[in-house]
């Protein structure tokens, strides 16, 4: 069964989630003794496309017109559905990032395809594939079954591993000739709000609550993101008393991440936020309460006041990351 | 101008799930339900347009009698129908999808609004397949929409890191993510109203699933880990641990 991944790109960028969803495509490809194609639209894109082959693409397909500058989600989407359709594709993998999820329900139904969103793990059984996903924002798991001869399949950023190997793919242009009605849904601008990477996708978060006891003092939380490179996230307490925009909010309301490293600051840990971050591979809690649940799901805790904690990590970081 | 919003009724966040004898559901068992988060934003962005251009709200919810509560939640805050589409069972996002398509088709509304996701299964699916199905656009987790005379929609929607401004044509479907609106609490007045006002029901048009729950279980419980220390002093022993026990910096 071949496979055929959405590689998303902003700017003529790669997506980090992008080489996993192609590395994912690979490895189940090999499963179900197929082939890997990826899928690139955009402007300016083409010379790019090749190196998706390093992530394990056997063949690239790339739109690159200046009409595709912009996400389309009609047109995109007929794009992902046409292209899947040359290529044979059963399964159509992407990233469920906000263009993903936006994109992936229309190529269902124009493949008349199940689709599973949000998968954290996917695995081949007698030939059929079994999805994971968390739901109630990671307070359970389920197992599922796509029972549509095409399948469509979007994974959680973060999770799947990426390791670039060596060489590039061919690169096959396509030219979708596409009425003008499907570009009346478009983008016409794009705002980055902050430099730091969105909790969604950033491989390590800090991420601060009530016990900061003020918006004034988010400063500290930003100092040591900074630091690590890392995104910004807050606890509903936080957001609903308008500290933070609700962008940050990491837990059921907001966003479930699943971060490398989780660093949770004066966040006493209600059962909704520790849905949302729980699946981080590494939770440090610093909070002076130390009957905090948050002390529970955590690996190493500091019980201490953070107004002198989390200075002192960041001044120390800064020192051993030497920056 | 005809609006539609779609609303589902879900465990409210507080829940702790405990998974069925089934091993495929959630023990419904001392389960508070409430209204979906986010559909509260695609309610009052409906009530809003409706007091700018006129016409009439109809809040629709495809699942079984407890549904009423939320759907009497929506006459409370103010909209003019409210509409069961019952199904008792389990349906997966297309089933839910393909019945209230079914539904809208007849209603052929100018607008369906919908919350981003149900915090239940958190699929994130069924507003924009409901509009791939009837064949009209839609902009998924919109924070912001302009709804202008001509029919012509601009919105902000939410993006990694930052928002960026789609433009569309209605007929069309729009997701709601928190920040498009303050919703309105439910008046007295309001609350009191809508117990006399009637809730239409009918039975959702039966649809395959193609999306089968196999498993589900509780996430891998956490032991709790190592208090490193409990003031500043510990800090360098945290950032060793980090550095060669867990290797993330």
């Amino acid at each position: 069964m071949n496979v055929l991944v959405f590689a998303e790109q902003r700017d003529a960028a790669f997506k980090k989630s992008s080489f996993e969803a192609v590395a994912a495509g690979r490895a189940l490809a090999d499963q179900l003794g197929g082939q890997c194609a990826a899928l690139v639209i955009g402007s300016g894109v083409a010379s790019s496309a090749g190196g998706l082959g390093a992530y394990g693409a056997s063949k690239v397909y790339a739109v690159d017109a200046a009409a595709f500058a912009r996400h389309a989600s009609l047109a995109w989407s007929k794009v992902v559905a046409d292209a899947a359709e040359t290529f044979g594709a059963g399964v159509v993998l992407l990233s469920a990032t906000q263009m993903g999820k936006d994109i992936a329900p229309r190529i269902a139904v124009a493949l008349a395809g199940g689709l599973a969103s949000d998968c954290t793990a996917l695995r081949v059984e007698g030939g059929d594939i079994i999805a994971t996903r968390p739901v109630f924002a990671g307070k359970a798991f389920i197992e599922m079954r796509i029972t549509t001869p095409v399948k469509i399949i979007t994974l959680r950023p973060n999770v799947f591993t990426a390791v670039p190997g060596v060489g590039t793919a061919p690169v096959e242009m396509l030219d979708p000739d596409l009425p003008e009605s499907l570009f009346t849904t478009s983008v016409t601008d794009t705002k980055v709000s902050t430099g730091r990477p969105d909790v969604a996708e950033a491989k390590i978060i800090v991420s601060g609550g009530r016990g900061l006891k003020g918006p004034e003092n988010f400063r500290m939380i930003e100092d040591l993101a900074d630091v690590l490179g890392a995104g910004v996230g807050a606890s509903r307490a936080v957001v609903d008393a308008g500290w933070r925009p609700h962008t940050e909010q990491v837990g059921q309301t907001g966003k479930t991440v699943s971060p490398n490293l989780y660093i949770a600051c004066g966040i006493s840990g209600a059962v909704q936020h520790l849905a949302g971050m729980s699946s981080s591979r590494y939770i440090v809690a610093i909070n002076k309460d130390k009957d905090a649940p948050i002390f529970q799901v955590a690996d190493y805790g500091i019980v201490g006041d953070l107004f002198e904690v989390v200075p002192e990590l960041t001044v120390r970081l800064k020192e051993n990351l030497g920056k | 101008m005809k609006i539609a919003v779609c609303i589902n009724h879900v465990p409210d966040t507080e829940t702790k799930i405990k998974v069925a004898p089934d091993n495929i559901s959630i023990d419904r068992t001392g389960v508070n339900y409430m209204l979906s988060p986010y559909d509260e934003f695609a309610l009052e962005e409906a009530l809003r347009l409706r007091e700018r251009f006129k016409g009439e709200v109809t809040a629709v919810s495809l699942g079984g009698d407890p549904h009423r509560d939320t759907l009497r939640k929506a006459l409370a805050m103010g909209v003019d129908r409210a509409l069961l589409l019952k199904e008792d069972g389990e349906r997966d996002s297309f089933g839910v999808a393909s019945g209230l398509a079914e539904e809208l088709k007849t209603m052929s509304p100018d607008i369906v609004l919908f919350g981003k996701q149900s915090i239940d299964y958190d699929n994130a699916q069924v507003g924009t397949l409901v509009a791939a199905l009837l064949g009209i656009p839609s902009v998924s987790v919109v924070v912001r929409m302009e709804v202008r005379d001509d029919g012509t929609v601009s919105c902000d929607r939410e993006i990694e890191g930052g928002h960026e401004t789609v433009q569309t044509k209605l007929p069309a479907v729009f997701t709601a993510q928190k920040g498009l609106n303050e919703p309105r609490y439910p008046s007295l007045k309001g609350i009191m109203a809508a117990k006399n006002k009637p809730i239409e029901a009918k039975p959702a048009a039966a649809v395959p699933a193609r999306v089968v729950t196999v498993l589900m279980r509780r996430p891998p419980a956490k032991t709790p880990g190592r208090v490193v220390g409990t003031d500043k002093s510990a800090v360098p022993e945290l950032i060793r641990l980090l550095h060669e026990e867990a290797k993330v910096i």
